[in-house]
Order: C-alpha cells, then sequence, then structure tokens
C-alpha cells in the first residue's frame, strides 16, 4: 500500500515538473524578445546583432535612451498618444458601458440583429477599414487631428467592449435595479448608482482593452496623421528608421519606454480586475 | 397607510395572457396574502404594483391615486425582494439608508431610523458588515429592515421565505407576524406556500391561472372553499375528493359511485330534489376521515384497507383503499395497525363539501 502510494506521489511529482518545465520554456519565449530589447537599447552604437548574449552588454550605456529623449521629438509623440490613448478608452468605454446597458436590459426592434452586427464587424480585417476610415476622417475634415484618431480609435474597439459588459450586465440580478428603482432611483440612478459600481472588472478589461489597441495601432495613425508634430509613438519610432541606416539603439530605447505607461495600467486596473462583486446580494 | 385596489387588471406578455381581470380591494392596515401555484400570475400583479411591470389593462389605484403611469419611486411602496436584493457594494447600513439619501434626508433622521429599525430587526451588530457576510436569514432581515426604513404606505413582500431553510422560515415567519403587529401597516405578501398564507393573513386572495378564484378570511377559505382549485390548494394534507352521483331515494339523498354509498344529510344540500342525477366531486379534508379504533366508533360505516401509515409525530397519515378509491386520514398517533389490514371508516359530513363536477363549484351549504 505504502509503495503504491508513493509511486502515485512520484508519478504527480513528476507530472508537476513537467508542466513547470512547459510553462518555464513559454514565459521564456514571452520575456527573451523583451530582454534582448532592452539588451539592445544598452549596447554603444547601433549594433542589433551582436555575438554578445548577455543581458548587460559590455560597455552599457544610457546613451541612446538620453539621445532619444534630448535629440528626437520623442517626449511629444509619447504626449500625443497618451493624450489620444486615453481620450479613446475614457469615450470608449463609456460609450459601450451605456450602450451595453441597453442591450442587455431594454427589449427593442433589432436587438439580436445589432448584436450579431457588432459581432461580424470584429470579423472585417482591420486593413480593409483604412479606406473608409480615411474618406470618413477626410470628409470631417479631422485629418491630422488629435480628434480624428479619437474618432477612429473609439469606434473601432466598440463592438468588442459592448459584448464583454454585455455579457457582464446579463449576470447582474436585475432585481438590484428593481429594489433601486423602488427605492427612488430613476433608471438612469440605477445604472450609475448600481450596475455601474459591480462591473468595475468588466470595465477595466474594457478599459485595458480600448487602451492597449489605441497605444500600440499604427496602420490608422499612419494614414491620419502626417505632421511629425502629431505623431504618435509608433509613426515616431519608424521615423528612426532611415533609407541606409536605423538607429537601432535608440529603436531599442523607444520601445523599452513606451511599455512603461501600459504596464502602470495594467498594474493599477489589476486593483479592479475581482471577481464576486455581486457575492451576498441575492441568493446565491 | 393605504388602501389599494386592483380594478379589471389585465396583464399580457405577447399572445400569453398571465392575468385576466383582476378585481381585489385592499383596506387600510390590511394584511393580505396572495397565494397560488408557480404561474398563477401573483407575482406579477405585486410587480405591477410595484410599478417594475406594465398594465396591459384595467386601474390600480393607491389611497384612491391612480399609479399606472408613476414611476416606482413614486408610489410610496417598499418592496421586500425574493432574492433579498441587496446591493451588494453597500453595507448593512448603506443598504438600509439607500433610500432615505437618496431623497436627501436629514442625516440625524437617517440615523434614528436605521437605529430603530435594526434594533426590531437584531441588525445592530451587523450595520458596518457587508451583505457577502451575512446568513441567508440575516440577508432577509436587512432587505425587510430597508423596507421599513421607508416608513412606506404599502409593503410589498414577493416569496420573502421561499429561499430559506424551514427552521429559519418558521422564524421569520413569526418575526414577519410580530413586525406587522408593531407597524400596523398595509402589506401585500405573494407566497406559494398555503402555511405562510393561513398563518400571516388577514385576508387571502387565492390565485389560478391568472384568476382570483375566493377572498376571504383563512378559516372562510379553509372552512367554505368556493371551487375545488380552492378546496385541493388550501390545507395540508390536500382534501380527498370522490366523485360520483347524487341519487334521490325517497326523501334522502345519497351520494353514490362504484365504491361508496353516503347519505348526503339535509344541512349539507337542503334541496334534495333539484340535486338528483347530479354529478359531484365530494371533498373531505383528512381531519374529517374517522377510523375505527379502541374507543372511536363509526357511524355510516365504510370499509378500508389500509396501504402506507406516515407517523409525523403527534399525528399520524394513513393511506386508505376504499374500494379503487384512495383516501387518506390524519388521525392520532399511535394507531398500531399492519399495512394490509381492514379498516372501518366514516365522514364528518358536518365538515363534507360538494362541488359541481362540471362547473367546479361548490354546491354545499
Amino acid at each position: 500500500m505504502k509503495k503504491e502510494m508513493s509511486a502515485a506521489a512520484k508519478r504527480r511529482r513528476l507530472n508537476h515538473l513537467l508542466l513547470h518545465a512547459g510553462l518555464f520554456l513559454f514565459a521564456a519565449a514571452c520575456v527573451y524578445p523583451l530582454l534582448r530589447i532592452f539588451s539592445v537599447s544598452l549596447r554603444p552604437g547601433d549594433k542589433l546583432v551582436s555575438m554578445d548574449l548577455s543581458l548587460i552588454p559590455a560597455g552599457a550605456t544610457f546613451v541612446s535612451y538620453a539621445k532619444l529623449l534630448g535629440d528626437t521629438m520623442f517626449l511629444r509623440w509619447l504626449w500625443n498618444s497618451l493624450l489620444i490613448t486615453l481620450a479613446t478608452s475614457f469615450i470608449g468605454v463609456s460609450l459601450a458601458s451605456t450602450a451595453a446597458y441597453a442591450f442587455s436590459r431594454f427589449r427593442f426592434p433589432g436587438k439580436k440583429v445589432g448584436m450579431i452586427l457588432l459581432l461580424s464587424s470584429q470579423m472585417i480585417p482591420a486593413g480593409m477599414l483604412i479606406l473608409p476610415l480615411f474618406l470618413m476622417i477626410m470628409k470631417l475634415k479631422l485629418m491630422n487631428t488629435y480628434l480624428g484618431m479619437i474618432i477612429a480609435y473609439s469606434v473601432s474597439s466598440l463592438p468588442f467592449s459592448i459584448w464583454i459588459l454585455k455579457g457582464y450586465y446579463d449576470t447582474i440580478p436585475r432585481s438590484l435595479e428593481e429594489a433601486a428603482l423602488v427605492d427612488g432611483t430613476s433608471q438612469v440612478g440605477a445604472f450609475w448608482r448600481i450596475i455601474l459600481p459591480l462591473s468595475t472588472p468588466a470595465l477595466s478589461i474594457a478599459f485595458l482593452f480600448n487602451f492597449t489597441t489605441a497605444w500600440n495601432e499604427y496602420l490608422v495613425a499612419r494614414v491620419v496623421l502626417f505632421s511629425s508634430q502629431q505623431y504618435t509613438w509608433t509613426l515616431g519610432l519608424f521615423e528612426l528608421q532611415g533609407q541606409y541606416i536605423t538607429q537601432w539603439g535608440m529603436f531599442a530605447a523607444g520601445s523599452m519606454l513606451v511599455t512603461i505607461p501600459v504596464l502602470c495600467v495594467f498594474l493599477y486596473s489589476s486593483k479592479w480586475l475581482i471577481s464576486g462583486l455581486t457575492l451576498g446580494s441575492v441568493k446565491g | 397607510m393605504a388602501t389599494v385596489q386592483f380594478k379589471g387588471i389585465v396583464k399580457k406578455f405577447g399572445d400569453n395572457l398571465v392575468l385576466n381581470g383582476v378585481d381585489v380591494d385592499i383596506k387600510d392596515h390590511e394584511f393580505v396574502v396572495i397565494v397560488g401555484p408557480s404561474g398563477c400570475g401573483k407575482t406579477t400583479l405585486l410587480r405591477m404594483l410595484a410599478g417594475l411591470e406594465e398594465i396591459t389593462d384595467g386601474e390600480i389605484l393607491i389611497d384612491n391615486l391612480l399609479v399606472n403611469e408613476l414611476h416606482p419611486s413614486k408610489r410610496e411602496i417598499a418592496m421586500v425582494f425574493q432574492d433579498y436584493a441587496l446591493y451588494p457594494h453597500m453595507t448593512v447600513e448603506e443598504n438600509m439608508n439607500f433610500a432615505l439619501r437618496l431623497r436627501k434626508m436629514d442625516k440625524a433622521e437617517i440615523a434614528s431610523r436605521v437605529a430603530e429599525a435594526s434594533n426590531v430587526l437584531q441588525l445592530n451588530k451587523f450595520l458596518k458588515r457587508m451583505p457577502k457576510q451575512l446568513s441567508g436569514g440575516q440577508r432577509q432581515r436587512v432587505a425587510i429592515g430597508r423596507a421599513i426604513v421607508r416608513k412606506p404606505k404599502v409593503f410589498l413582500f414577493d416569496e420573502p421565505l421561499s429561499n430559506l431553510d424551514a427552521k429559519l422560515r418558521e422564524e421569520m415567519r413569526v418575526e414577519i407576524a410580530k413586525l406587522y403587529q408593531r407597524l400596523n401597516a398595509t402589506i401585500i405578501y405573494v407566497t406559494h406556500d398555503q402555511v405562510e398564507a393561513m398563518t400571516l393573513a388577514g385576508r387571502i386572495v387565492i390565485m389560478n391561472h391568472g384568476i382570483v378564484q375566493q377572498v376571504g378570511s383563512p378559516i372562510e377559505v379553509y372552512r367554505k372553499p368556493c371551487n375545488l382549485f380552492v378546496a385541493g390548494f388550501i390545507g395540508s394534507p390536500t382534501m380527498n375528493f370522490m366523485t360520483g352521483k347524487l341519487a334521490l331515494e325517497g326523501e334522502a339523498l345519497f351520494f353514490k359511485n362504484e365504491d361508496i354509498k353516503l347519505s348526503i344529510p339535509p344541512y349539507l344540500l337542503s334541496d334534495a330534489k333539484k340535486h338528483d342525477g347530479r354529478e359531484v366531486v365530494l371533498g373531505v379534508r383528512p381531519d374529517d376521515v374517522l377510523v375505527e379504533r379502541d374507543g372511536e366508533k363509526c357511524s355510516d360505516k365504510v370499509q378500508g384497507v389500509l396501504e402506507v401509515c406516515e407517523l409525523l409525530g403527534h399525528r399520524e397519515n394513513l393511506y386508505l383503499k376504499v374500494g379503487g378509491m384512495r383516501v387518506l386520514a390524519t388521525v392520532e398517533a399511535f394507531f398500531n395497525r399492519s399495512p394490509g389490514s381492514a379498516v372501518t371508516l366514516c365522514f364528518n359530513y358536518k365538515n363534507m363539501h360538494v362541488f359541481d363536477k362540471a362547473t367546479e363549484s361548490r354546491i354545499s351549504e
């Protein structure tokens, strides 16, 4: 009996080990490119390829960072990106949260079709939307403006956000809103005071999705923005790539710096990504 | 407090007719229980009164004010939901004072009302806790507290005890009865549990298929059910029903079927000739089925066979077979006979009910 138990324990241990080895491999595959870029950003000169595999290269220097911040408009591009991304995220989440509430709670003609249309719009490749977006923004005379970018980004991430939020609202018992209505709120009041505070996990996910999509976007920015004053960081970094020479050190330094805002947003949002907010409200 | 009137209430969900002309008048300070099986429309009626469901046709008046188009918050009602519906992101105290804060009431007044309600409901210790940290009974008490602090015109209870276990349900039932005595409010209480209805109500409204079957005091609906449905729904265990025909033999009226022949006394059906040949259903509550045993003798005897005994404690359910019919008798424990043994039984005619088979309406006095 004891022997059998120990054999089972050994098998469990082996499985555990294999599982962790697999997870470690995947984690390494994810982290490796980031570490290499960090390494490139510290190399003296614009060396992308090197025989040196150490993380901190010989003669490591922050010159690329200093040059990027001092000699280029990188801070301006970062600011542009931040402005556009934050505006996009707030507008996107605001629109999606109210639209999703309507889809979740009200009965109206075209509700089902509307949801399917929203979903199918996500199946259209982003490249196909470039031309209509360009025409729309040009007609609105919003080329090379923040507003043009914000509109383009907000609408493109709206369907996904609506689906996420609608799904979450559906899990919140209707009796909570009904209790609030009887207690004296309006429908909007019930949404604001009861539904929104309970939806923070889904709102955070929608916000993160909007933020990362807008922050990393290149294609639409390439079409809408044409003056380097208005560039987002994605366009700005591309500027560092010349016809004959690419400033890999600065490119890598820029790549490292742009991860900081996203990291901050992720870390801040994580406290809202908690489950079980509706526990105790109704009989479980 | 206030009166409530339902006048010809009709509710349709698409083609589905849920309520079909409900007329009920509820008096000031009255405790009315609306009872009926699942899907009979009782909760829909309550939700329409609360303003949570649109009215297809008819009128609802609270204190003689037509409220059909009035927003729930303007109806001066408070509702206790079946699933508690506590705001999970608020403490017990915040849940209880939410409605008062919305009305921008004076802080001292809010505090005093919450303190008063939490004293009555013994919630003082839990005021700073979140709903998820409470047991089912405590949550339901918070839900009731949230209603009390409002001091509304009408309290609505939508099956408030159905999520609680049997023991807690009993405790809460007593709590609600005590609360009513204290508040002396107009209360409309919906339940499918006829024990709750019988124990709590001043008047019971019995519904089935969206139609009010009978309105009356608990003893009225128990002693004089107006039709077969009410007779079968009210009372536990369920009433025994025997289908047969009335036949006049000389001056006496008899109930007959393949298995049984019983004389129907004139105080049950007065005009015997009128009922000759009528197809009827005889209703006898299990308590009114008497079995012959030591010290208890039966008259107008019927022979039966004992099938199953169910000991309930001080009472015992006897499942008997009389010919092809099944008859349930509830007698004092302990009967001490084994299944299969012959039993002599008789019926208490004073509490017997006669219903017309076709219309299902009561025809006995």
